[in-house]
């Protein structure tokens, strides 16, 4: 049987060496590139007419759109609209990411620590520094409970500090755990349905089925969740709760 | 006869237009709005990536300090704790963010910031 872990397997395509520093052009690399094409292409061609009553590609993308747009209003308000370029643009990275990983042979490089942690350590950053920018040092009152005597303040403050620093891994962990696990248990559904046989390969046959149709869940949710959450933080720095 | 009245100028439209915004606005509160509807699959995964992560941090930074410092274990077991309370708070603001977790007396943000049990210490 075919190792189900074998499609996460890193292989480069074109070897680049800087220094000390493998910098190759990798099969995750090509996927991240095609996904940006995907995303860019599907935009530009869909929102091409510009037709009062839309088409079905430019529905497609005008309700992509609008989806992101309400996101970042019900969740940040109306300050987060200047956000939304970067809010949108992780959304439909991700989204692509995930289904275009969903193709036969395809590799998923959301299912990879370190590209998820990337994107979570941009926000987090990203998030932080909104944070400094609009209230200065008043930014690190979020830490500080209120309400509290100040004696306990030496206990609250760093599960407070350590509380807002799990952030990007939780973040990360909850898109690339999601992702990784879907596949494998696709995977070794899929290699039991030709040992089994005639007989006996109908059953995982049936549940290979059922997994893709709910990974096509997993992967719109995961999305979904890693840019609410995006949006959440950002609420908690532009608003100071 | 069918076109009496005078095209609105550009001025007027902007002053229109500006109104009919500032009322759209209005109904917006300013902030979040109720919580992200999930899969019970979903929120149960979220709710465990939350308690682990604050827990790897705390191990993470408890381990670090203490080869650093060389001070082992003291640090990890201080950190263990630590990121276990703040796995904890994260839970419950998750489960808050969800309108699931228990009110507790005082709680009055429905977005549920998590400050209520803060109050106890």
């Amino acid at each position: 049987m075919a190792n189900p872990l074998a499609q996460f397997e890193i292989k480069p395509i074109a070897e680049i060496q800087i220094g000390d520093f493998d910098a190759s052009f990798t099969n995750s690399s090509a996927f991240m590139v095609l996904t940006v094409a995907a995303v860019t292409l599907f935009l530009v061609l869909s929102m091409r007419r510009r037709a009062i009553v839309p088409g079905r590609w430019q529905s497609m993308a005008e309700l992509s759109y609008e989806f992101v747009a309400n996101m970042v209003r019900d969740n940040v308000g109306n300050e987060g609209r200047r956000y939304f370029p970067f809010i949108f643009s992780l959304f439909m990275f991700i989204l692509f990411g995930n289904l275009i990983g969903l193709i036969p042979y395809a590799f998923t490089f959301t299912s990879h620590i370190i590209v998820t942690f990337a994107m979570a350590i941009v926000v987090f950053l990203g998030v932080t520094v909104i944070g400094f920018l609009r209230h200065g040092v008043h930014f690190l009152g979020f830490f500080v409970p209120k309400g509290v005597h100040p004696v306990m303040w030496i206990l609250l403050i760093p599960i407070e500090v350590l509380s807002y620093l799990s952030r990007p891994v939780s973040l990360s962990i909850r898109l690339f755990a999601n992702m990784m696990a879907g596949h494998t248990m696709l995977k070794v559904f899929a290699g039991f349905i030709i040992p089994l046989g005639i007989l006996g390969g109908w059953a995982p046959l049936a549940m290979a089925v059922a997994l893709s149709g709910f990974e096509f869940l997993v992967a719109f949710l995961q999305a979904y969740v890693f840019t609410v959450l995006a949006c959440l933080y950002l609420n908690d720095a532009v608003h100071l709760h | 006869m069918s076109d009496e009245k005078p095209p609105l100028s550009l001025d007027e439209l902007d002053a229109r237009l500006r109104k009919a915004k500032a009322e759209q606005h209005q109904h917006e509160p300013d902030g979040p709005r109720g919580g992200a509807s999930m899969s019970g699959f979903g929120m149960a995964f979220r709710i465990g990536t939350e308690l682990v992560a604050a827990l790897l941090v705390g191990v993470g930074f408890g381990l670090v300090l203490d080869g650093w410092l060389d001070t082992a274990p003291w640090f990890l077991v201080v950190f263990f704790f630590l990121g276990a309370g703040a796995g904890i708070l994260n839970v419950y603001r998750a489960a808050n963010r969800m309108g699931t977790a228990p009110r507790l007396i005082g709680d009055q943000t429905p977005d549920g910031d998590g400050k209520g049990p803060a109050e106890k210490g």
